[in-house]
């Protein structure tokens, strides 16, 4: 095996915080959009889901050059030498995370925004009342919500190698690696940092599903 | 209490005006009209929930506006029941201990850790009455609690509500059953494209209606 | 957002002390020879470096950019474009191989009978063939196209020359899958050869299939905030005797041959600015 089995979990914790920390921007901005909109009481908000719908689309190499050219010396944000870090990949990650959270949010609470204000309002509630008690009973939309986007950041490669560079002990991630170890032809090194990179998603959903499903 | 005059409400195909209204204290309503006719809208106007276009509206105490679709949220029996208090800001201990007589007398005390989306029908009727009825509120609105109810479960409903009016509550009921309708109220009001056309004690309205309308909507006739 | 701007720069900061970044061809890296060097460069020196492997084109464009402080490719015309241009300074040859026309062991073209390189171009355009060409801007991809312009070919638009646009690894991975041509740098062969079915046809080191791999410094002057002392550091040891001596030795007993040829900063092809 090409790459020590030590440095495969190293790889997979890193991916795990880029993924987690870009997961955590994401809904940061996400998820208050998100209930914002599928809570409106009126009608409309068409053309903010249309743009989220369209943007759970966005090419991730398209974001990663965006950020390239953002953050490269001779860009806008240059100074700041965050070109091939974990932090430009957790931005250009949680950009692509976003649409996820925010589209998918949306549309749970929208499902449940017209009976949870009649009930909340009928019983005498304010209006304050019925978006706390939206964003509970959406709890689980709102998990699978935080799942797709986690899903798409830490399995995405195009925008990992443009904005991190792949850089061994600092921003190689999961896919960035299955793309070096093919390229150098260890396939059993990419398979097995693959299966990591499987068995990561799955028990990262895994985790957010039970305790998005507990009582 | 509530007092209402020049109530407007109207959007495209719709056009609610109801001229002048009271719910005194202590009374029965019951609300009679068909679909479209503007019965849920007015009950929301009287609850507060919508705003009306034109109009006043005086109301002392506290109204619950209760849907027909005995909506239950995604939690368990006892925490849809306990809703309502804690809405109100009572603690959660607090508020269970008040719901336990009543979810015994509605026969749901064993179920309480049970998904309330489980529940039939008639037991979410049930549960979102005493939801309701548990945040003690000086004036009950509600639409069609009993529609799709089994002779059983509305005998239940319907003996909640009695007990209600009998402690003091005010009560406003729109129902599609005739029956129903003279068995509890006091006053019958019937609704027609947004306008009360008949508004008369519940024995006079069923004995001898004014209104050609109200004369057609106890005949059975089609009236709109 | 102050307080998130203030993290982001602590961030930046805790990464930028003591190291320094290095963009390289994928050759020299994939082959594992920067693991095997860098590593007492960071002990000596206390300097980390982070390596970017890319194709060289890439890695000049970086460079070029000032996005990394120093670089490491084999392209000595594009090099001396790089240096022309006032982007690098401090220009190293650092080693050398030889390229490599690599294919089926059936060699339909008779590229192992050629008389040369350009020969062996010419056999391959005649037979019609398949082969790959990097399609990139590496400088393996730079060479090829030289190599067509000697021999006065042009194969562009030919139904048998295909671009795989992706690393060395993988175009020589495609080009076994589909028994095609493919040039490529003799490092990465090497790697390669045992995990596919390839085979070197043509592999002689004449003037023509030199491969020279060189390290420049990114102009201190174009930019801020380049770490351009640690990138000189860097030159000095890798021209040094004993590094050099590394280089030459690295893998030499798993091939039975040199991977890296040392040069000890003396061209063998001319780079001029």
């Amino acid at each position: 095996m090409d790459v020590p089995l030590g440095e495969i979990w190293e790889i997979a914790w890193r991916s795990l915080r880029i993924a987690g920390a870009a997961t955590f921007l994401a809904a940061l901005f996400g998820l208050p959009l998100g209930v914002w909109l599928g809570a409106r009481p009126r009608r409309g908000g068409g053309s903010a889901r249309v743009v989220l719908y369209a943007a759970m689309g966005l090419p991730p190499v398209v974001v990663g050059l965006f950020f390239y050219l953002l953050l490269s010396r001779s860009g806008p944000l240059g100074k700041s030498g965050l070109l091939f870090t974990q932090t430009a990949m957790v931005m250009a990650e949680a950009v692509l995370a976003f649409p996820m959270i925010a589209g998918f949010t949306a549309a749970g609470v929208r499902a449940r925004a017209a009976n949870v204000r009649r009930l909340v309002r009928g019983l005498g509630g304010s209006e304050k009342q019925v978006l706390t008690t939206l964003l509970w009973e959406s709890r689980r939309p709102i998990v699978a919500a935080l799942a797709a986007g986690f899903g798409s950041a830490i399995s995405e490669v195009g925008a990992a190698t443009i904005t991190g560079g792949d850089i061994r002990h600092h921003t190689r991630v999961l896919t960035t690696a299955v793309v070096l170890e093919t390229r150098k032809g260890e396939l059993r090194s990419a398979l097995m940092l693959g299966l990591v990179l499987l068995g990561l998603t799955l028990l990262v959903t895994a985790v957010l599903v039970v305790w998005g499903e507990r009582e | 209490m509530i007092r209402a005059s020049g109530l407007r409400k109207s959007y495209p195909g719709f056009d609610l005006r109801v001229a002048d209204l009271r719910v005194p204290e202590g009374s029965f309503i019951t609300m009679l009209g068909p679909s479209g006719a503007g019965k849920s809208t007015l009950l929301r106007l009287l609850a507060g929930m919508e705003a009306a276009q034109d109009g006043v509206l005086e109301r002392r105490g506290r109204a619950v506006y209760l849907d027909q679709d005995n909506i239950v949220l995604e939690r368990n029996v006892i925490d849809n029941a306990v809703f309502g208090l804690r809405l109100m800001g009572v603690a959660s201990a607090e508020a269970r201990r008040r719901l336990r007589p009543w979810l015994a007398r509605v026969g749901l005390a064993e179920r309480l850790r049970q998904p309330a989306a489980k529940l039939s029908g008639g037991e979410r009727a049930r549960l979102a009455l005493v939801r309701a009825l548990a945040t003690e509120p000086d004036v009950l609105l509600l639409d069609e609690p009993t529609q799709s109810l089994d002779p059983k479960n509305v005998a239940m409903v319907e003996a909640l509500l009695r007990e209600a009016h009998t402690r003091g509550r005010s009560v406003v009921l729109v129902t599609h059953n005739l029956h129903q309708a003279r068995r509890l109220g006091e006053e019958t009001w019937l609704l027609l494209d947004g306008r009360i056309v008949e508004q008369a004690p519940t024995e006079t309205f069923f004995a001898s209606p004014r209104s050609r309308e109200a004369k057609a909507y106890l005949a059975g006739e089609m009236v709109y | 957002m102050k307080k998130l701007l203030a993290l982001f720069w602590l961030f930046a900061l805790a990464f930028a002390a003591g190291s320094m970044r290095l963009a390289t061809t994928t050759s020299v890296n994939d082959s594992g020879l920067l693991e095997a060097i860098l590593p007492q460069f960071t002990v000596e020196s206390g300097i980390e470096v982070e390596v970017i492997a890319v194709g060289t084109g890439q890695a000049l464009a970086i460079a070029g950019r000032g996005d990394v402080d120093a670089v490491l490719v084999h392209a000595p015309d594009l090099e001396a474009k790089f240096l022309r241009e006032g982007k690098g300074v401090a220009h190293a040859c650092l080693a050398y191989n030889n390229f490599v026309i690599a294919g089926p062991a059936a060699d339909p073209a008779g590229v192992a009978q050629a008389a040369d390189a350009l020969d062996a171009m010419r056999r391959i355009y005649r037979s019609g063939a398949l082969f790959i060409s990097r399609g990139d801007k590496s400088g393996t991809y730079h060479r090829e196209r030289s190599l067509w312009r000697a021999a006065k070919l042009v194969p562009d638009g030919r139904p048998w020359y295909l671009e795989s646009g992706s690393g060395m690894g993988s175009t020589l991975t495609l080009a076994a899958e589909k028994r095609a041509y493919t040039l490529t740098d003799l490092g990465t062969f090497l790697f390669m050869k045992d995990k596919i079915a390839i085979v070197d046809l043509y592999n002689r080191p004449e003037p023509l299939m030199l491969n020279q791999y060189s390290y420049m410094v990114v102009n201190p002057k174009r930019f801020q905030g380049l770490r351009s002392s640690a990138a000189y550091r860097l030159r000095s040891y890798l021209l040094r005797d004993d590094v050099q001596q590394a280089i030459d030795d690295y893998m030499k007993e798993k091939f039975g041959q040199s991977l890296f040829h040392a040069l000890h900063g003396k061209c063998l092809m001319e780079v001029k600015p």
